[in-house]
């Protein structure tokens, strides 16, 4: 039998939820669309970010790590960390996204589940592998969008990463375990014969990485650019710059002076070029990865004159990568760093 | 008494949040507009136009990605600047060239458009003879670029 006390303190924790006015609810629509529609779509049906208005998805989940999920984010996994919103903004995020299936938040308390973490390692290895790789680490090819062809809706999400561990329940992950997600690769392994004790250990694995090392490593360079002086004069650098470029494999696309376009023709400024080239291979690939790169795109070397030395320029792909949040894009990054840095050596040899 | 696991917990916690080495939310500025590529497109430049700038010209990545045998929807980079602040620049300030002129990336994704740019405030910290109020403007600027793109929906 409830009593009138837990009735008047059940009525008062409920009371935000029932009482999220239409103004709240405009404000965390208004605050979607703003920073998460471009990535999880504007009704949430999913993106380059996972579709959150799977009602498999959002009725499964505590508010308490939706909030936790905007605010730490996932390093390293696209999804950045939105410290730029204050809690009441969350929040009111959290409350617009209820209104997608009408239905409140699983509530899940943050007790720790027993469990032999040596034999959930087992079952992992055993079940979980083929989707979310081994350690944890997730399926490959975050950043994938409707924009390019793709093969499945939903990345299998990394389960070592920090941002999920520190958003996850030890119980939501019990229940996700036990009772799958449907319209997601993510079975049942209740369904699929796993005991309690064996969801249990699992559930002890996943949570155990939290004690591992941090999964990915932001690059850490002090410089925009790559830049070299070229002992050539400036037609015979511009000259080298291209032949570089064809050497590694790469399809001249333009030369052009930097302030093209920008003034009169034939008052370019012609000791500020830039050789545009493409290796669409790569591109294609780099844009599988996370199609957000465009901006930097096509390649690019700058070859500038100024008070009689030749300078070889180029960005810095190290520093680009840290934009993106995303430690697939980081190989592809130091791939384009080493090219840039052997085309501006040999450029100047 | 604080368990071994609750400690640990707690680590990782204070570890996260201070990551600040990892991406922020405001290290890129995009928006999605519910309007087809198209439309977007013509959108974008006159929003550009409209903010002061000038369009150098428009890179069609996705032309040069099908003519090599890759599928892709609509792709491209349009550049903009204003000449005057280009010259300027380029001129007291070489190692931002690579930079110039700035850029936004527009893409379709069925019958939306994306929009995306770098945050220049995010490259700010490596110029500290350029005043920040220049980096500081652009990221106005490109948010009200894709402000009046997306409400000329």
């Amino acid at each position: 039998m409830m009593t009138i006390k837990r009735l008047i303190i059940l009525l008062f924790i409920g009371t935000p939820f029932f009482t999220a006015g239409a103004d709240e609810i405009k404000h965390g629509l208004q605050l979607f669309e703003n920073n998460c529609s471009v990535c999880h779509g504007s009704k949430g049906q999913g993106g380059v970010g996972i579709p959150l208005s799977l009602p498999s998805f959002i009725d499964s989940v505590s508010d308490n790590y939706l909030r936790k999920s905007i605010r730490y984010g996932r390093p390293g996994r696209v999804m950045p960390s939105f410290n730029n919103l204050s809690d009441t903004e969350i929040l009111a995020i959290v409350k617009y996204m209820r209104t997608w299936t009408g239905n409140k938040g699983r509530v899940f308390s943050n007790k720790q589940v027993k469990g032999n973490a040596k034999a959930g390692k087992k079952l992992f290895n055993q079940y979980c592998v083929s989707c979310h790789n081994a350690g944890g680490t997730g399926g490959v090819g975050t950043g994938v969008t409707f924009s390019r062809p793709r093969d499945a809706a939903i990345i299998a999400p990394s389960l070592n990463n920090p941002g999920f561990l520190s958003s996850a329940e030890d119980l939501f992950i019990k229940e996700t375990l036990m009772e799958g997600r449907p319209g997601t690769p993510m079975m049942s392994y209740k369904a699929h014969g796993l005991s309690e004790q064996d969801i249990n250990n699992l559930v002890k694995y996943i949570r155990n990485f939290e004690g591992g090392p941090y999964p990915y490593q932001a690059y850490d360079t002090d410089s925009a650019v790559i830049k070299v002086e070229s002992p050539y004069t400036f037609e015979e650098t511009l000259e080298n710059v291209k032949g570089a470029i064809l050497g590694k494999n790469f399809k001249l696309i333009r030369t052009q002076a930097l302030n093209q376009g920008l003034v009169e023709r034939g008052k370019e400024n012609n000791k500020q070029m830039i050789v545009y080239f493409c290796n669409f291979n790569f591109l294609n690939r780099a844009l599988a990865i996370d199609p957000r790169i465009g901006f930097f795109l096509p390649c690019r070397v700058t070859v500038v004159e100024q008070n009689g030395k030749v300078f070889i320029m180029s960005t810095n792909p190290l520093k680009l990568s840290n934009l993106f949040n995303n430690h697939e894009l980081n190989e592809a990054c130091k791939e384009m760093y080493d090219i840039y840095t052997e085309l501006l050596e040999e450029a100047s040899l | 008494m604080f368990t071994k696991g609750y400690l640990i917990r707690a680590t990782f916690l204070i570890s996260l949040l201070s990551a600040s080495f990892f991406a922020q939310a405001e290290e890129l500025i995009m928006s999605r507009v519910t309007q087809t590529f198209p439309e977007t497109m013509v959108n974008l430049q006159s929003a550009i136009i409209k903010t002061g700038y000038k369009i150098s010209r428009v890179q069609r990545v996705d032309i040069g990605l099908t003519k090599s045998g890759f599928k892709t929807d609509k792709y491209r980079v349009v550049f903009f600047g204003k000449p005057e602040e280009i010259n300027m620049l380029s001129n007291n300030h070489i190692d931002l060239i690579p930079y110039l002129p700035l850029k936004i990336s527009i893409f379709s994704e069925n019958n939306e458009t994306i929009l995306i740019s770098n945050n220049p405030l995010s490259f700010s910290g490596m110029y500290n003879d350029i005043p920040k109020a220049i980096f500081n403007r652009w990221r106005d600027d490109i948010n009200t670029i894709f402000k009046l793109t997306k409400n000329a929906e």
